[in-house]
């Protein structure tokens, strides 16, 4: 019983969604809102841009979209997270999994192309390629309906 | 004269252990789940040292723990890498207890193997990041490699310059497409192999002397 169907397309900006996705009361501006899926009348969507995510630390990264994706929301991260604060988010997701409460997470991003180009001083400058585009949600409530390098097409569902 | 040979002999076997170039290397077998990599780890440690690593099946995360087999002496081309295989469980972002239920399972069984399965991919996220030298990189020939387990789980092991083997299992099944990995991953080398049918294990033994050696 899908409540809404997301067409994530990072030209296009596609994603527009008839169901009120984004109304988002009461954002306390932590990134957080507990409350957001409680009126069962929607799926929030969290959009972080880069530059908020850009002065956290690799695990409050991680703190900020689990407790969104556990909430029941979807986190569209901006600018995605480097290859070693995404080994850190399966191994922290993998500890956080109950039977019945929480069964893990999809995540897609676009698939690195470049990654033989990168340059030595590139990855010594900490530039990692990590600018891409991520959506993630729970595993029970995202399923992607196909992903190639330059589309991800997602089915959101409410719990 | 024999004596002074076997003297010799045991001096220069001694010698050649204090003198080695270094510890044997981890090499870590990584993957989606059921791609092959327990079956590869009995491969390889059957060939060499006659043992197996562990149970294989064609229920998702049999292996729930990694499983070293140390010492696997490789012999090619008349010199010998030493390697340790750590055999790991497959990588995922999400499990769920019930999908186990449809393999004849109870209910309380499943949760069980849900809950050391999630145990066993956050310890092969930290094998990956602290203990491994390098990684054997199993894909199931027969499924699109065009996951975003395998783009970032490259992504990772690019990431901290560890050498990497892609390995396309499975070739002896009809729905094998090689090419489709080789495609997934251009900047890697691709070999295939069947692990089951032991096809092409020479060219494995070669890359893993090349590489890892």
């Amino acid at each position: 019983m899908p409540e809404a169907t997301s067409n994530v397309d990072g030209g296009d900006g596609i994603g527009d969604d008839p169901d009120g996705i984004g109304d988002d009361p009461g954002d306390d501006g932590s990134g957080n809102d507990s409350g957001g899926n409680d009126d069962g009348n929607g799926v929030r969507i969290d959009l972080i841009s880069g530059a908020r995510m850009e002065g956290l630390t690799g695990m409050e990264k991680i703190r900020l979209i689990l407790d969104g994706v556990r909430d029941g929301n979807i986190v569209i991260l901006e600018e995605g997270l480097s290859p070693d604060e995404e080994s850190k988010l399966i191994e922290v997701t993998m500890t956080e999994i109950n039977p019945d409460e929480f069964s893990g997470i999809e995540i897609e991003t676009y698939p690195k192309s470049d990654a033989g180009d990168q340059t030595l001083l590139d990855r010594l400058m900490g530039r990692e390629s990590a600018q891409k585009l991520t959506v993630i949600g729970p595993a029970n409530q995202l399923q992607t309906l196909h992903k190639d390098e330059t589309l991800i097409s997602a089915l959101v569902s409410r719990k | 004269m024999g004596l002074l040979t076997n003297l010799k002999d045991s001096i220069s076997k001694v010698s050649d252990r204090l003198f080695a170039d270094e510890e044997p290397k981890r090499i870590g077998i990584y993957g989606p789940p059921n791609a092959g990599k327990t079956t590869l780890a009995n491969r390889i440690a059957r060939d060499w040292t006659g043992d197996a690593v562990g149970p294989e099946s064609h229920v998702p995360h049999e292996t729930r723990r990694a499983r070293r087999k140390e010492g696997v002496e490789i012999e090619r081309n008349g010199r010998t890498v030493t390697i340790d295989i750590v055999d790991t469980p497959g990588v995922t972002t999400k499990v769920d207890y019930k999908e186990f239920l449809d393999h004849d399972m109870e209910k309380d069984d499943a949760v069980r193997r849900s809950r050391e399965a999630t145990e066993g991919v956050a310890e092969a996220m930290h094998w990956l990041r602290e203990d491994v030298d390098g990684v054997i990189y199993v894909l199931d020939s027969t499924t699109d490699p065009f996951t975003q387990v395998n783009t970032m789980l490259i992504g990772i092991i690019e990431s901290q310059d560890l050498p990497v083997l892609i390995l396309a299992n499975k070739t002896d099944l009809p729905e094998s497409n090689i090419q489709r990995v080789a495609n997934a991953f251009p900047q890697h080398e691709t070999i295939p192999l069947s692990a089951l049918e032991g096809d092409n294990m020479d060219e494995v033994y070669d890359k893993i002397a090349e590489y890892f050696g």
